[in-house]
């Protein structure tokens, strides 16, 4: 392994220091990425700290594959989440895992709080602190990440990392921008750089990547470049991207529409991969080192109301999960109306999906008269109303008034308030992901090592069962659960895109070790992925997580899946038996 | 015959940096400092992308700008003796169009040799290894 990938570097907001310690043992027992972090995170993040106090560290860490093999392209940070109150979780694809690789640096810990608001800059062998007094308050993450473009214009590969005003004002799902488009975007990270008072980290790399056998290295990454663009992954999320899901999940059912008071739309839905890609699709990218380039940009096209032959044509990130959290959750009928709530919660620094369910609440605890116009400063939010949907992110982020405030911490903040709890969605304090697939979607929104959607094992695991109509008890699906996050514990300690995970079993991965020098067999590497599961659950118990005590809200049992209407008592029964293999009884 | 590299469709270019990390992998390395290929945005990643490598000029600014005669025309492009290169850097001031990269750990230039191995990984078409027309 190069020496660079065991270095770790610690900056302290507090002293505007940093230094750099050397942990050789921790990566080679633990690879990198998740595995390396959930360590780092156990050792720095005092128990009981407050997650938006100086004490809570940030990680970012990347891994022993970064920046040499395909797909092999997100950085994982791990925090304590303002959101949760426990494990925070997040994956970033775009720029950053190769800048950190090639900066030195197998992980960053950002602690401690600035005096003023600043950014830094990770470059050299040196860390900068600069001041960003004049960024802080700026209303578009945009032209934050466009300033910091200009002025740190030296050579060498950019990342640049930043926050909206969301993240500013402590939203607790805030996320983190990368270069433009993609995000750190779930469990709050954002708000703990506002609560640190850092606008953004610049990482710039440029050195190189030693490799222990060179020529066989070569020919490993030929071989997996074939596989990966010979693949039917490539082919699915290169032409339509994540959002080609959207036609399948309407289907069978298991696409939340309204507060998920439906799981399809009768026809078509207005936001399929088809629709978005043959009326708005301007430009794919690619995360770097990866072939696949699944992200999708439409460009909008919209007049000046004010004078006549005057457009401005605007780009906007769409996936899937976004057009289910901002388009179907809010029973939109119009992509235009879409992306501009979705270039809104971007230029504010929101976890779209948090967003979306957020104001999916809010408009049914409207037509139930649970919150009015008093709550909402006049705003009167209905299905598909992009106009006012747009209006209150904003306020959200700002946190106005009482109402905004708590729809500033989520659904289940507001609903303690207001009521609706039955149709709050959000789990474990998350708001829910776009998959009404079934139980294990559910379970591991409720237990899963991360609340997100890339790391619910749960809707791979509903989809395959039904797709061979196969039918488990709680403790079957439990196991199958369990043996799958295990699986993308490997996967994200490596560190590679899930989308990868059918290139990467862990046979593939253990000769992407060998080449550089470290030895893993398959079996080895399985065994760590249940050890970094059970790592990253046992943060979550120090930190109070508790499953005797989840709230399951009465609308998933209401809203058929395609396995039917599901049951609570067999949910309960399956985390009783997750929870089993989480914790082991020594 | 002989062969270039060559940008064919700049405009397909998604920044995926595989052709990139190909041309640090034919010294069995990672990473870009041994690079003679690079992208760049044009100003947010919505604007597209350039793509810098050598041209493989007739009459190259960077041959004419060695003080030392460490870079020669070759059959296809230039080669660098490093051996006589003294690392003065003013061959990557010379290059108008910025296709002379510079390896900060080793202080010595770094230029496209025309091998056609990140052709060989651009997934999208945007770059090539076409045949040079003679005369």
């Amino acid at each position: 392994m190069d020496r660079g990938l065991s270095r770790v570097l610690f900056v302290d907001l507090s002293a505007h220091r940093a230094h750099v310690e050397e942990r050789p043992e921790l990566f080679r027992a633990r690879l990198g990425g998740t595995g390396v972090a959930i360590e780092l995170l156990h050792e720095l993040c005092p128990e009981g700290a407050d997650p938006l106090s100086p004490e809570n560290p940030v990680i970012l860490a990347v891994g022993p594959l970064s920046a040499l093999f395909p797909l092999a392209s997100k950085t994982v940070a791990l925090f304590k989440s303002p959101h949760t109150g426990n494990l925070g979780e997040s994956h970033c694809g775009g720029r950053s895992a190769v800048a950190l690789r090639l900066a030195g640096y197998g992980a960053v810990v950002i602690t401690g709080r600035s005096d003023i608001p600043v950014y830094i800059v990770i470059e050299g062998g040196k860390v900068h602190f600069r001041d960003a007094r004049a960024l802080w308050g700026l209303s578009s993450s945009f032209t934050v990440g466009r300033i910091i473009w200009e002025r740190e214009s030296g050579s060498g590969f950019r990342s640049i990392l930043r926050i909206g005003v969301a993240g500013e004002n402590l939203v607790t799902y805030a996320n983190v921008v990368a270069e433009s488009y993609r995000h750190f975007g779930r469990l709050g990270l954002g708000a703990v750089f506002g609560a640190k008072r850092l606008k953004a980290v610049v990482i710039i790399g440029k050195g190189r990547v030693p490799v222990a056998d060179g020529p066989r290295y070569s020919r490993l990454y030929r071989e997996l470049h074939g596989r990966a663009v010979r693949s039917e992954l490539f082919k699915k999320y290169h032409d339509l991207g994540t959002p080609q899901n959207v036609r399948p999940l309407n289907a069978i059912g298991a696409l939340p529409v309204r507060n998920l008071r439906e799981n399809r739309y009768p026809d078509e839905p207005p936001f399929t991969g088809e629709r978005m890609a043959e009326r708005y699709l301007g430009r794919r990218l690619a995360c770097a080192g990866c072939p696949v380039a699944c992200i999708h940009l439409a460009a909008l096209r919209e007049p000046y109301p004010d004078e006549p032959f005057f457009y401005k044509t605007t780009f906007v990130s769409y996936d899937y999960e976004p057009i289910y959290s901002l388009g179907t959750m809010l029973g939109g009928q119009d992509p235009e109306g879409f992306l501009k709530l979705m270039e809104a919660v971007e230029h504010l620094g929101l976890d779209a999906m948090s967003c979306g369910v957020v104001l999916a609440w809010a408009t049914e605890a409207t037509e139930r008269g649970l919150i009015s116009g008093a709550d909402t400063g006049g705003l009167v939010p209905r299905w598909g109303d992009y106009g006012v949907y747009i209006q209150m992110a904003r306020r959200i982020a700002a946190r106005e008034g009482e109402l905004y405030d708590l729809l500033a911490r989520g659904v289940a903040a507001a609903a303690a308030r207001y009521g609706g709890q039955e149709f709050a969605l959000a789990f474990g304090g998350n708001e829910m992901a776009g998959y009404h697939t079934g139980p294990g979607a559910y379970i591991s929104h409720l237990m899963g090592a991360r609340h997100s959607h890339l790391d619910s094992a749960g809707y791979a695991v509903d989809q395959a069962d039904l797709r061979e109509g196969r039918k488990r008890s709680p403790g079957e699906l439990a196991r199958a659960l369990f043996a799958e996050e295990a699986r993308r514990q490997v996967l994200s300690s490596l560190v590679v895109c899930f989308f990868a995970r059918g290139l990467y079993d862990l046979g593939t991965a253990s000769r992407c070790l060998s080449v550089l020098g470290e030895d893993w067999d398959g079996e080895g590497l399985r065994t760590l992925g249940e050890e970094i599961l059970r790592r990253k659950y046992a943060f979550k118990v120090r930190a109070g997580f508790d499953p005797g005590t989840l709230h399951i809200p009465a609308r998933i049992a209401e809203t058929p899946t395609p396995f039917g209407a599901l049951d609570p008592a067999y949910l309960r029964e399956a985390i009783a038996a997750l929870e089993a293999l989480l914790v082991p009884s020594e | 015959m002989a062969k270039r590299l060559s940008v064919v469709d700049v405009d397909r270019c998604v920044d995926c940096l595989l052709c990139a990390f190909a041309c640090a992998r034919r010294f069995g390395e990672g990473g870009l400092a041994g690079s003679a290929i690079a992208v760049r945005s044009v100003g947010g990643m919505e604007r597209g992308f350039v793509v810098i490598v050598c041209r493989a000029c007739a009459d190259p600014s960077c041959m004419a700008a060695c003080p030392t005669g460490a870079i020669r025309v070759a059959e296809v492009g230039v080669r660098v003796d490093l051996e006589r290169c003294t690392g003065c850097g003013k061959c990557v001031d010379a290059c108008p169009i910025g296709a002379v990269f510079w390896d900060g750990e080793r202080g010595k230039p770094v230029i496209c040799r025309h091998c056609g191995l990140c052709a060989q990984f651009c997934p999208h078409g945007v770059i090539a290894f076409v045949e040079v027309p003679r005369g």
